[in-house]
């Protein structure tokens, strides 16, 4: 997220974070909620104590689901530590290797897709208004076909979205509160979160840091970041990232056959995260439907936004097979279908004209470049601090790269880098408890950029 | 919008063959029959309470039927409120051009704040809410209001109880019943449980009684009305104002129409005073720009609005929106923001006119054959009155007789039975032909 827009909206996220305060936010009102920032004030409060206590209340009882979360969601916390690090060194060059937000521009053969539909809407011939909630047809089936072929998953399958972490929480709706889940851990945060939110969780549990009622599958080097499935105990939905962010691990066709069967066995629902799908070099599966049975158990949720630096033009997809059925045999694409009908309403059409074009053989080989790029980015990153003795960890199938800070508050080290560096990364911890130890560093950015920040990196570590 | 059919199928293991719902089984074949794994996840039964799919899928789902019955079929749509004129030209050239930036590295934007660009939400603050007292800071820029009303009943959560106009935009009550704020759906009443729904008809002028309305935790009103076209008065959003705050209640102001205004009614809810501390307002460019395919809208959330426990629903909402959204797509935003340059603003006006024109056409149309005619005036949605008669009988008779799409009225709740809306969007020749047809029909 650009600085400018978090100067801003800083104001309200950092006022819900409680990654300096040690204390919970839900706690009494009258604390003071402003951040311990020894610079400029950037944190403005909604209310004084005072004008707190005086102030006209409604008699809505606040959802205290959303009072189980503990801070602000993580991507916001760490734009909020940049814009307060920037303030403090104003002519500090910050790279940014902390959220995975996508820099070099879109390949032309798929914005002059998206200007020509732009043009469009302002002629007869050309507008259209409402479109399908799930996507219009040439885009459904050119994802059918380019990503799922001979996986036997139909142009119907595919709902088209505004992206992976907006079905995240549509599909949360769709199972309700009255589920438990599995997580990886560490994780992408927005399953976590979404979970809390709905109502499938107990509080959180200060000690261990994890909320109550979630099962966490623990991914450390020790397992090959693949959960001891032996150790899990049944959920009714389990989450899986692969290629991982933050980990960067790709999961094997054995580990995910086993991760089928267990799903199968213990009649569960797989929600299969493929955001990074096209960043894997290893020969490992991309889908989670190159598993044979995988109909039957699994979700698959997948995004334009790193393969085509849409990021802020916003689409994604969502696979749900027919074959998938509640316990009463009820089709969970038809409960999807109506949550995408009731509380969504399409993504935008000049954003779906992008990607059909993404998925035509000249996008598709430009989106390849542009993958390559990173990915190229990614092996400069992982050579630096290989070089300077870390134990690194990803970097091969994914964008990520995840450096093993062993011993240490990964928090601090994210802060030690940001102050001595300049360098935005995201601390493991953010991710789940299993994080602990670990920085994340995303491989998006200015080629000069990323060799320049691996400098630094050699001149703090060496 | 195209509605999916299914197979229904059968478990394996339970051997459970399943009883045909009216609500998932398709007119089409159910005959197929699978054997194949059942998971043991349970069906959420909050979605199960939905008797029915939503109701303008429905709608499609008939017009479609219609059309593979009479192929040679001369359609009018008059039926889902899609916008039919193009967007004016500054309005796609910006997005145009925002586009072609996205081409280069000085122009290329990755992910943007989730509330939304600031440039965007301080135009829409100066351009809505001068002199209200509402802040860029308390607007959040989203990709339409049916998605916003469903972030906010998650935001809200499904411990709240909430009243709605009878009738109204089905999304109200269908998000309710999904994020489980209500019961079961009473068959004699067509009413779900838990929910107060406050009669809007002629008797009342379209606007509830407040005196006869017990206190809930939220209140939707939409004004202009979909379906009835009535703006409210500012009188009566005082009432409501005054009636939210007596009951600790919290309003949820739906403005997606108040560019149909042509009377002064108020057009924002944050126009009477003490509304911040009570209200949420929801607004959209779908029928104010044509945007209903490009995807942008915004929602208000004062500071001033508290919970109980004093805190901030901003906040809450706020977390809602990074953790379950990403922002709206950066080229729509653009888009907006050109939307409420002055040029921009004027060649919507004179769409906005456009429609309107269609709308009086259509009043002046039904009224000449004898019916009774509400809206039409603030909204371009004509609510017409068939007394005796079942809307969706008449939606059936209409559609099959002159193959023009309306929507029955009790597709909005049950209040709405015995009326059909018709929207005004449309090319003026179909208007005209429209009124041709139900001439000699009617």
């Amino acid at each position: 997220m650009s600085l400018m827009n978090n100067l801003s909206t800083s104001m309200i996220s950092s006022s819900s974070s409680t990654f300096l305060a040690p204390t919970s936010f839900n706690s009494s009102r009258t604390q003071s909620v402003s951040v311990p920032l020894k610079s400029i004030n950037i944190v403005k409060c909604v209310a004084t104590p005072q004008e707190q206590q005086n102030a006209y209340k409604t008699k809505v009882s606040r959802n205290a689901n959303i009072a189980k979360l503990q801070a602000g969601y993580l991507f916001p916390e760490v734009a909020r530590r940049r814009a307060a690090h920037l303030l403090k060194y104003p002519n500090a060059q910050v790279i940014s290797l902390g959220i995975g937000d996508t820099t070099e521009p879109i390949p032309d053969v798929i914005t002059s897709a998206m200007a020509k539909r732009s043009h469009a809407l302002s002629t007869l011939e050309g507008y259209s208004g409402y479109g399908a909630e799930q996507g219009e047809k040439a885009l459904r089936a050119a994802l059918a076909s380019t990503f799922y072929r001979n996986l036997g998953i139909e142009d119907d399958d595919i709902f088209v979205s505004d992206g992976a972490k907006c079905d995240i929480s549509r599909l949360q709706v769709v199972f309700g509160s009255n589920v438990t889940m599995a997580v990886q851990d560490p994780s992408y945060p927005a399953y976590v979160d979404s979970s809390v939110i709905m109502g499938q969780t107990g509080q959180f549990q200060k000690d261990v840091e994890k909320f109550g009622n979630i099962e966490y599958m623990r991914c450390t080097p020790e397992n090959g970041f693949f959960p001891d499935l032996s150790k899990v105990a049944r959920t009714d939905i389990i989450f899986f990232c692969s290629p991982n962010n933050p980990t960067g691990a790709a999961a094997t066709r054995e580990q995910l056959t086993r991760l089928v069967k267990f799903a199968k066995d213990n009649g569960s629902i797989i929600v299969y995260d493929s955001a990074y799908a096209m960043y894997m070099s290893d020969d490992n599966p991309r889908s989670i439907f190159e598993i044979p049975g995988a109909k039957e158990v699994a979700i698959e949720t997948a995004s334009f936004s790193k393969y085509a630096g849409f990021t802020g033009v916003r689409l994604g997809w969502t696979v749900v097979p027919k074959q998938l059925l509640f316990s009463d045999g009820f089709p969970v694409a038809k409960d999807f279908n109506r949550i995408v009908c009731t509380c969504f309403n399409g993504a935008s059409n000049i954003a779906q004209a992008g990607g059909l074009a993404c998925l035509s053989p000249e996008g598709l080989e430009a989106m390849q470049e542009v993958i390559g790029f990173y990915k190229e980015n990614t092996k400069i990153i992982v050579e630096t601090f290989n070089s300077l003795g870390f134990k690194v960890y990803g970097g091969k199938n994914a964008p990520y790269v995840w450096v093993h800070f062993p011993g240490r508050s990964s928090w601090d080290v994210f802060s030690e880098i940001l102050e001595k560096t300049h360098i935005v990364t995201t601390p493991g911890s953010g991710f789940g408890p299993g994080g602990e130890g670990f920085i994340r560093v995303s491989a998006f950015g200015h080629r000069e950029n990323v060799l320049e920040a691996c400098r630094r990196f050699k001149q703090l570590y060496n | 919008m195209y509605y999916s059919q299914f197979l229904t199928r059968v478990c394996m293991p339970h051997a459970v063959l399943l009883q045909p719902k009216e609500s998932w089984n398709s007119s089409k074949s159910n005959d197929e029959i699978i054997v194949g794994h059942c998971t043991k996840v349970p069906r959420n039964s909050n979605l199960e309470k939905l008797r029915s799919g939503y109701l303008f899928p429905e709608i499609s789902r008939h017009e479609s039927e219609h059309l593979r019955e009479n192929p040679d079929a001369s359609l009018i749509r008059l039926g889902i409120g899609d916008t039919t004129q193009p967007i004016p030209d500054a309005i796609t050239l910006a997005m145009a051009e925002q586009v072609r930036g996205l081409s280069t590295i000085q122009g290329y934007r990755g992910y943007g704040a989730e509330q939304g660009n600031m440039a965007l939400r301080k135009a829409i603050a100066g351009k809505f809410y001068q002199d209200m007292g509402i802040k860029a800071n308390e607007i959040f820029v989203s990709d339409g209001a049916q998605c916003d009303i469903s972030r906010l009943q998650m935001l809200l959560g499904s411990n709240v109880t909430v009243a709605v106009q009878d009738p109204s935009f089905p999304a109200y009550i269908d998000s309710s019943v999904v994020v489980g704020q209500a019961g079961e759906l009473e068959e004699e009443t067509g009413k779900y449980g838990n929910i107060i729904y406050m009669n809007c008809g002629p008797e009342n002028d379209f606007f509830p009684d407040l005196s006869t309305i017990p206190r809930t935790d939220i209140i939707f009103l939409c004004s202009p009305n979909n379906p009835t076209g009535h703006a409210a008065s500012w009188q009566q959003l005082k009432q409501l104002v005054e009636f939210a705050k007596a009951n600790g209640s919290i309003i949820v102001h739906d403005s997606a129409y108040a560019a149909y205004i042509r009377d002064g009614s108020p057009r924002s809810i944050f126009a009477i005073p003490g509304a911040k501390e009570v209200a949420i307002e929801i607004s959209s460019f779908s029928k104010f720009a044509g945007f209903t395919g490009v995807r942008l809208g915004w929602t208000v959330v004062p500071e001033e609005l508290l919970y109980s426990d004093g805190f901030p629903v901003i906040k809450d909402f706020n977390r809602i929106v990074c953790t379950c959204f990403n922002g709206a797509s950066n080229i729509a935003q653009a888009g907006g923001l050109a939307c409420l340059s002055t040029d921009g603003y004027q060649d919507l006006c004179k769409v906005i006119d456009y429609y309107m024109e269609n709308a009086k056409i259509l009043v002046d149309g039904f009224t000449s054959l004898g019916w009774k005619v509400y809206g039409g005036k603030n909204a371009p949605y004509i609510w017409v009155h068939f007394p005796g008669m079942s809307s969706w009988n008449v939606f059936a008779e209409i559609l099959k007789k002159t193959n023009i799409v309306t929507v029955p009225g009790r597709g909005f709740g049950p209040a709405g039975e015995e009326y059909i809306r018709v929207s005004a969007f449309g090319q003026r020749q179909n208007i005209l032909e429209a009124l041709r047809r139900l001439n000699s029909f009617l």
